[in-house]
């Protein structure tokens, strides 16, 4: 009687590509947005408490830490809000060809860096 | 639920290394999975030197050169040499294609090779290939009438209905793309995976086919059809140039829209 049969190794050998690595960024960006939307929630919650609690969110947030969570969050927004049009595309049958995946996957790339950085400018300077 | 990581069993160890023969002018080293079901040990990784000046141009060429001079224990499938038969798909060079046509040029440094992603191994490169067979089997992929052909003879399409046919009929069953899809390697027990749903969408766009209704409900599963995250890894790697992905959005546009 033959052995049990081993599984052929699927993500140690897989060349990753651009069209599977949006993909699981698509998804990971959601993650932080739905972790990152208790940030949003605590600076509301401290706004409404008054003065003396924004002011210690407010500082929290100012800290490199809290600069860092605040740049994650606004590049999965965006990320996630530009490949989302990319996938509404997708579902009413737009943008389906391979080489319309690669040029709109490069285009929301390109997009979210362009606006991260336009963001952030506006942001410190 | 999806494991990331290969079972015990699937764990791969570094195998023997065989050397070309004195004299090779143009060595290439080709890494290639194995696996015996008729010892204990776990899959290992072998090394074949072979010389690409005495050697044909494609991957398919350098397998059959090491199974008739190296080690004729290497187990793979192959029939047609020309992508017609879809028998030698494999994962070469990190993605799933055919390997007869895939020419060791394209590949940089040591090919490496190894079975269709995610799938039982029944020896070398052979994958088990009877889960996506049945699944295969489970969308009928055959035309169903109720009615004898209108003339006594033959069911006619205008050329704009058999058009819609051009980008489905040409897949070959290989599963590259399947088992390109890490969907399909996560939930390959309910999911239909992009080579069966690409057969189901050619018989869904068939102007002869009577069923559609009935092949659309059913399709219409969350399993069955929408593991399916648009992730087209499929169109990429199809070895045909098809796109699995796109006949995916096809059948999901049929059920949105009736």
């Amino acid at each position: 009687m033959a052995r049990t049969r081993p599984l052929s190794p699927h993500l140690q050998v897989y060349r990753p590509q651009l069209t599977s690595m949006m993909s699981i960024a698509h998804r990971a960006s959601g993650i932080v947005l739905t972790t990152g939307t208790l940030v949003l929630a605590a600076w509301l919650v401290a706004l409404a408490l008054g003065a003396e609690s924004y002011a210690l969110l407010a500082g929290l947030l100012a800290h490199p830490l809290g600069q860092f969570v605040l740049f994650g969050y606004s590049v999965a927004l965006i990320y996630h809000a530009l490949n989302g049009l990319r996938h509404l595309g997708w579902d009413f049958g737009y943008g389906l060809t391979l080489s319309e995946v690669y040029r709109n996957g490069h285009m929301v790339l390109f997009l979210t860096l362009v606006l991260t950085a336009g963001l952030w400018l506006t942001v410190l300077l | 639920m999806a494991e990331f990581t290969l079972p015990a069993n699937s764990k791969i160890t570094s195998g023997t290394h065989h050397k070309a023969p004195d004299g090779a002018s143009n060595v290439r080293t080709f890494q290639i999975y194995r696996w015996s079901p008729d010892d204990d040990a776990n899959p290992r990784l072998d090394r074949f030197d072979v010389d690409l000046d005495d050697c044909g141009p494609m991957v398919l060429d350098a397998l059959i050169k090491i199974k008739s001079e190296q080690d004729s224990s290497l187990t793979f499938r192959r029939s047609c040499r020309e992508g017609i038969c879809g028998s030698c798909s494999m994962n070469i060079d990190g993605t799933n294609t055919l390997a007869c046509l895939k020419s060791i040029s394209e590949v940089k440094g040591e090919v490496k090779i190894f079975p269709l992603p995610h799938m039982p191994v029944v020896k070398d490169l052979v994958p088990d290939l009877s889960n996506a067979y049945r699944q295969l089997a489970s969308i009928e992929p055959w035309l169903k009438a109720d009615e004898d052909a209108p003339d006594g003879e033959e069911r006619r399409q205008s050329p704009e209905q058999r058009e819609k046919l051009d980008g489905l009929w040409e897949c070959v069953l290989c599963f590259s793309c399947s088992t390109a899809c890490p969907s399909y390697w996560w939930n390959s027990d309910e999911y239909l995976g992009p080579a069966v749903l690409l057969q189901a969408y050619r018989w869904v766009a068939d102007s002869r086919d009577e069923r559609t209704d009935e092949r659309l409900d059913a399709l219409d599963d969350s399993f069955a059809l929408y593991r399916c995250h648009t992730i087209m890894n499929c169109a990429k790697t199809c070895p045909k140039g098809l796109n699995p992905g796109k006949a995916i959005a096809g059948i999901k546009s049929e059920i949105a829209s009736r």
